[in-house]
């Protein structure tokens, strides 16, 4: 009803207000859709224009759907109000246009075709498997940027499954004893004309364990990051219950912007979220970050954690030995992956690497493409000899 | 209750003793007129649920909750039979002889009726004719699975629910939707986007002085603000967990159950428990001095700022 009435030439301000909010808000980064701005214009006609406070707690509360966008809000409200004072409403009178502009973008984002070219000449296959071959044991270090295209496509063949946990849902079963599945077993009564002949049984189902990965972005990290950034894409794309997050100077959750089919334009997004690349190193401080915010309440929680890190910390080891050890309590596992534990002679001396060693199921290479290899073998183990061996040197 | 505007809703929530703030007042405010479902996100302990309870008493209708986990699907959340009266009813009309005159089609309509069917949350508030619609309190949608929110949705947008044997179910008036979320995983975007957001935040000292003294009257004014005071150099001392509302609240009743009348050293020492729930918190807060926090909280206590 709304929607019909912005059809019309006639524009009232609130559909003015909303429609030009809305556009700076997309301007500064926050997803707005259309059906969010008319429900925006409902609740400014419900609050009115004129109170600074009203307008801003209706916008809040219908374009505003996630807590980190808050700040952003915030500086987009303050620049749009006082133009509002500053400039008459009228000023918006062209914005008629830019709504179908909207849908039309909105189109394009959900048709998430994946462009990726489908020349299935054999020549080519073969071309790209064996440079692919050669490319196994190479330094991430040494990577060329076209070496670093051939190697997402082996990234995206990894399979992370790893071990299963148990989950509540109930499934059927063909084991008896385990618990009556009494909606089965009376649908097959009425079938059999109300005679109970057979009965069924649900047993508890298992369901994949949340993979949690965290990437070392600092400035010792580097020549490592952009090729570990594309194995974490690879894994947010292919694997259900992913979560991703970099670690510099601050910790920052990239799992929505990796999201994308596309690594080239998930990449793009991920680098205008991370504002810390190449900085400095506070493991300690990020790690206790996360666990407050997220890890230890729930996201770490029986999950497989894995850290990407060479272990070059600037803060205090005290803090993050004890992150370490308040996250490997709640985790399933936690694997630690270094890039330079392959270097002839490594001992993990970096002082955060020394304090964290104590709290690390597997502490594996991460260089090449063949060490993340491994590492997809080591996630999916289903035994973890290490962790009953930890748990008595934790105690002691 | 008559809520027809902003401070309507404040002032009704404040006779129940819920303090708003202006944020979560507006968003209140255009849930009930514009009729959408509120999603509230925040710390643990801040009032999320609390707020569907003093809803409901506000509006004097029934909250119907329906509490999330793993697991959760549509024979928890909307209906199910009663499978095991459907074999009872059977088995009755097969020992009277019944089954054979009133045939197999009329016995399976009589099987799948209102009669056998058990009505679980969501339908309950929706198949709702009498009086004020009820307030559903969805309570941690974050636990549940993602595909349980793929039911919510139909439920959500449109207020009802397809039974395949009975037909659908319409609310007359939808109900007042409150959802929380922990945000131990993100809530799906389409189901974000039925909704009105609001992120909860932790009072500031003036209102949680005031929620202290309301929701502990016994607690005299001083003690009222050394309590909120404390809490809140607690909240800046990087915690595991930061003490939420709630604790204060059971903290303040603590103290007053024990007739404190001021905090001291050794009070706070011995009730430090009903605020703090991790062994490295106590730690933390004994290596930064129980004295120091009394006497932050003994200073903020006495003058108003």
């Amino acid at each position: 009803m709304t929607a019909r009435s912005t059809q019309s030439l006639a524009m009232s301000p609130a559909h003015k207000m909303a429609v030009a909010f809305a556009r700076i808000l997309r301007g500064a980064g926050i997803e707005v859709p259309l059906d969010s701005v008319i429900i925006f214009v409902g609740a400014l006609s419900k609050v009115g224009l004129e109170n600074r406070d009203d307008v801003y707690w209706a916008a809040y509360a219908t374009l505003i759907r996630r807590h980190e966008d808050t700040q952003i809000f915030d500086r987009a409200f303050t620049v749009f109000w006082d133009q509002l004072i500053a400039v008459d409403t009228s000023a918006y009178e062209q914005e008629t246009e830019s709504v179908t502009l909207l849908i039309d973008s909105e189109d394009t984002n959900n048709d998430e075709s994946n462009t990726e070219p489908i020349d299935d000449d054999e020549n080519t296959i073969a071309l790209r498997f064996s440079s692919v071959e050669s490319l196994r044991e190479k330094d991430f270090s040494a990577y060329s940027d076209a070496e670093l295209r051939e190697a997402e496509q082996f990234m995206a063949s990894l399979k992370l499954a790893g071990p299963p946990k148990r989950s509540l849902r109930l499934q059927k079963t063909n084991s008896k004893g385990s618990r009556h599945d009494i909606r089965r077993t009376m649908r097959a009564v009425l079938r059999n004309d109300g005679e109970p002949i057979e009965r069924y049984w649900r047993e508890p189902s298992t369901k994949l364990r949340r993979l949690v990965v965290l990437l070392d972005i600092s400035g010792s990290m580097e020549p490592y990051a952009r090729a570990l950034l594309r194995f974490m894409h690879a894994a947010v794309v292919g694997r259900q219950r992913v979560e991703a997050f970099t670690l510099g100077t601050r910790l920052t959750r990239i799992t929505r912007e990796l999201a994308n089919r596309d690594p080239d334009r998930a990449l793009a997004r991920t680098s205008a979220q991370v504002s810390d690349w190449s900085g400095g190193t506070r493991l300690g401080e990020c790690l206790q970050n996360f666990n407050n915010n997220w890890g230890v309440g729930s996201l770490a929680r029986g999950s497989i954690f894995v850290i990407l890190s060479d272990g070059w910390d600037r803060g205090e080891p005290q803090v993050l030995a004890e992150q370490m050890l308040r996250l490997q309590r709640v985790a399933y596992r936690v694997i630690w992956v270094n890039p330079l534990k392959v270097s002839p002679g490594y001992a993990p001396l970096a002082r955060g690497m020394a304090a964290a060693m104590p709290h690390i199921d597997d502490f594996v290479e991460g260089h090449s493409l063949e060490a993340l290899r491994e590492l997809t073998e080591i996630i999916s183990r289903e035994s973890h000899e290490s962790k009953t061996t930890r748990k008595v040197v934790s105690h002691a | 209750m008559n809520l027809q505007s902003v401070a309507d809703v404040r002032s009704a929530l404040d006779e129940n003793n819920y303090l708003a703030s202006d944020g979560l007042a507006t968003a209140v405010f255009l849930a009930i007129s514009l009729n959408r479902p509120l999603l509230l996100e925040g710390e643990a302990g801040v009032g999320k649920t609390e707020l569907a309870k003093v809803l409901a008493t506000i509006r004097n209708s029934e909250l119907i909750r329906l509490q999330c986990y793993e697991g959760i699907d549509a024979a928890q959340a909307m209906y199910d039979w009663d499978y095991s009266r459907q074999l009872l009813h059977l088995r009755t009309v097969e020992a009277t002889g019944e089954a054979t005159s009133i045939g197999a089609e009329k016995l399976e309509g009589q099987l799948y009726s209102e009669r056998f069917l058990i009505r679980r949350a969501l339908l309950q508030a929706i198949d709702q004719h009498s009086g004020v619609s009820p307030v559903l309190l969805i309570d941690e949608i974050d636990r549940a699975d993602d595909e349980f929110e793929a039911y919510l949705l139909e439920v959500l947008s449109d207020f009802q629910i397809t039974i395949p044997e009975l037909g659908t179910y319409k609310a007359t008036t939808p109900p007042l939707v409150v959802l929380t979320s922990n945000r131990t995983r993100d809530v799906h975007d389409a189901l974000k986007r039925r909704c009105l957001y609001h992120w909860v935040e932790h009072p500031d000292f003036d209102r949680e002085v005031e929620i202290v003294k309301r929701r502990v009257p016994q607690v005299a004014e001083t003690l009222a603000r050394q309590v909120a005071a404390a809490v809140e150099a607690l909240r800046k001392m990087q915690l595991y967990k930061p003490p939420g509302v709630a604790e204060t609240i059971d903290w303040a009743t603590a103290l007053g159950r024990l007739g404190v009348g001021e905090l001291d050293e050794s009070v706070v020492q011995a009730t430090l428990g009903t605020v703090l729930k991790y062994r490295e918190d106590h730690e933390r807060v004994r290596d930064n001095g129980v004295a120091t926090l009394v006497k932050q909280a003994f200073e903020r206590g006495l003058y108003s700022n």
